[in-house]
């Protein structure tokens, strides 16, 4: 599900984009580009429209010959089966659905909490070599996670945080406060600081000032920014399947790779957990969008 | 009321830039102070120094018989308004001015008495139950304005307040707070990198260079008398001619020939440089009494007066402010003549006004 980051982040400008080429162009331009947006469309869409699909054909019509499309039974027993377990109860999915909810729910907040405070601090004041701080604060973003697996779990297999939740949050954390930071500081940046002046001469310290002026102009910018966080942790595969091994500890994406393997697949079983875990981020993408438009407009003050 | 007394301020951030270099100020009770200056110059470091909004490095600052140095901003009894307004969004314009009364605990009855003679003193009445957003620029100020007003501070300190408004309003609003401060009888500390708002508005005017107080003086001494090349230069439009002269003959002699009356008490064995008024010069028809011959580079037609570029030999163009009855086409040749008295003369090398 990686994908969904990329097509959450590029959603927003996209949509401005095309209209006004299209002003530009003639009309056999614009027919052009109508049918190559639509040859796009199928080609990105169709693996989620299959995955849909099989989410709710019965087994023999999943492995159907030739295909079908349109007529089959829709039936919800993949769904139920995501949820209850064979011999009644939580199925180890639900579990995992709930470790991924916890995992990414605590370290979003734990990205923000610490995030928004420094990048409203590398905003607001002077600091010693700042450019280089957050120059180093960034350069963790650089190279990709999967090289640092291996000393990770070397490390965590020290400190006892393998095969455990609080490890996951500790590691997604890391990765989301150097994010935090850097796109919330463009949001501090264009509060502006006076009102925070303001504030403090009509007799507010200074966290004060923080507190009740900038932070509820800033919460758009928040909310934005956790959502990418958010997301960032709820598709996280690498450090998850390396870094756990047992069903109450796996966070969705690895249970439901671990669904694929062995003599036999439950393909309608693995579309429906990857639609139940689609959703969240779809909302959420959505969310992103409409935050995203929030922050750039938030021109409560005329400059 | 009160008077602020501002010494040997320094003021360094972690980062090492210095901002301001070194302050006095002593700045009188009911005094309308304006510190000008080009951005950078230390003007509005040296004011957020004074409110309390940053701590100065080194120096010590008086607000009436207090020393303020540690005090909190609140604490300080003061008033500030920004080039940015600041006023606070979510709050319409009745909340905006009660909201720093209400942080001090007043009584509701003084709070709602004192909003409203606020609004009347700056004709709030319509606009008290809108939002920041639904005012215009000008409008915006005045709420501004009114917010620092309802507090009956010691002493206002405006950073830019007129910056950000067009130029019909900003002179509106200038006449505004010049009447109001009188009115009121309040010191204000005024920053502003605009000269005109500086000598229209200023009792005193201190100009500020590199963190530096390079002049402080009336509006008229500032003008007549700038205490340095770079005063010559900032004040004034156009600013005044900076010629390089020698002394010869009792008189002091441009390149160009251009004869100018000496000021008494002009050292010797120095390079010189006479800073005059364009409105000083006189351009004249060719080969009139006491001109030099010269040129009209450019003429720029103003409507109630002209102002010639004009070349005389020397090492630079000279401006000179004509009425705009005498006219002459460009290219012209035509003489030049100094009119008035005695200019300031200043030292090329220490950059300051000797005699």
């Amino acid at each position: 599900m990686a994908v969904s980051v990329d097509e959450a982040v590029s959603a927003g400008p996209g949509r401005d984009h095309t209209p006004s080429r299209r002003r530009r162009g003639g009309r056999g331009r614009s027919v052009l580009e109508v049918a190559l947006l639509t040859v796009l469309a199928v080609v990105m869409l169709f693996p989620v429209l299959w995955m849909i699909e099989t989410s709710i054909k019965e087994n023999r019509d999943v492995y159907a010959i030739p295909a079908k499309f349109f007529d089959f039974k829709v039936t919800l027993d993949h769904f139920k089966d995501v949820f209850a377990g064979s011999g009644g109860g939580r199925s180890a999915l639900s579990v995992s659905f709930l470790n991924s909810v916890v995992v990414a729910g605590v370290s979003t907040a734990l990205a923000t909490v610490l995030g928004v405070p420094a990048a409203w601090a590398y905003s607001r004041f002077s600091v010693k070599a700042k450019k280089d701080q957050l120059f180093f604060i960034l350069s963790t973003r650089f190279m990709p996670p999967v090289v640092v697996v291996i000393p990770i779990f070397l490390m965590y297999r020290q400190l006892g945080l393998i095969d455990n939740k609080l490890g996951l949050i500790l590691i997604y954390t890391a990765f989301n406060v150097p994010f935090t930071i850097w796109m919330m500081k463009g949001f501090v940046d264009e509060v502006p600081a006076e009102y925070e002046d303001a504030a403090m001469l009509d007799g507010y310290t200074r966290l004060q000032a923080f507190w009740k002026f900038t932070l509820p102009l800033l919460l758009p910018g928040i909310a934005a920014t956790a959502v990418f966080a958010l997301i960032f942790s709820w598709n996280e595969f690498v450090f998850a399947i390396f870094l756990t091994s047992s069903d109450s500890v796996r966070t969705a994406p690895p249970a439901i790779a671990g669904l694929i393997g062995g003599t036999t697949i439950d393909w309608g079983l693995v579309a429906a957990a990857s639609v139940v875990f689609a959703l969240p981020v779809l909302v959420f993408a959505y969310l992103v969008r409409k935050h995203l438009v929030a922050g750039v407009t938030l021109g409560a003050v005329r400059r | 009321m009160a008077g602020i007394e501002v010494t040997t301020l320094h003021k360094r951030y972690p980062d090492g830039t210095v901002a301001v270099e070194h302050v006095d100020l002593s700045i009188g009770d009911g005094e309308l102070f304006v510190m000008l200056g080009p951005s950078g110059c230390g003007k509005t470091t040296t004011l957020r120094a004074i409110a309390g909004l940053e701590r100065q490095t080194s120096g010590d600052i008086h607000i009436g018989d207090t020393l303020v140095n540690d005090l909190p901003p609140a604490e300080r009894d003061i008033a500030m308004v920004f080039q940015f307004y600041a006023l606070y969004p979510h709050l319409r314009t009745r909340d905006n001015l009660a909201f720093p009364l209400r942080a001090e605990g007043l009584p509701k009855a003084e709070v709602q008495e004192r909003v409203d003679e606020a609004a009347r003193l700056m004709r709030l009445g319509p606009l008290l139950d809108r939002r920041p957003h639904r005012l215009s620029g000008g409008e915006q100020q005045r709420v501004a304005l009114a917010r620092a007003l309802v507090r009956r501070p010691r002493a206002f300190l405006m950073d830019e307040p007129l910056t950000n408004l067009d130029a019909e309003l900003r002179a509106d609003m200038r006449t505004e707070i010049k009447h109001l401060q009188g009115e009121l009888g309040t010191t204000m500390v005024y920053v502003t990198h605009d000269q005109v708002e500086a000598m229209s508005l200023g009792h005193r005017i201190a100009i500020l260079n590199k963190g530096r107080v390079e002049q402080i003086g009336t509006p008229l001494e500032v003008y007549d008398r700038p205490a340095s090349l770079f005063c010559a230069a900032f004040i004034g439009s156009p600013p005044m001619n900076l010629i390089e002269v020698e002394v010869a003959d009792g008189k002091l002699r441009s390149q160009g020939g251009l004869v100018l009356t000496p000021p008494p008490g002009l050292p010797r064995d120095r390079r010189l440089v006479a800073g005059v008024r364009p409105e000083a010069l006189e351009v004249t028809e060719p080969g009139a009494e006491g001109s030099v011959p010269a040129r009209v580079v450019s003429a720029e037609w103003l409507g109630d007066e002209i102002i010639y570029v004009v070349d005389h030999g020397g090492q630079r163009e000279v401006r000179v402010r004509m009425a705009p009855t005498v006219r002459f086409a460009a290219d012209a040749p035509v003489g030049l003549r100094h009119t008035g008295g005695p200019p300031p003369v200043y030292d090329v090398d220490t950059e300051e006004l000797v005699a």
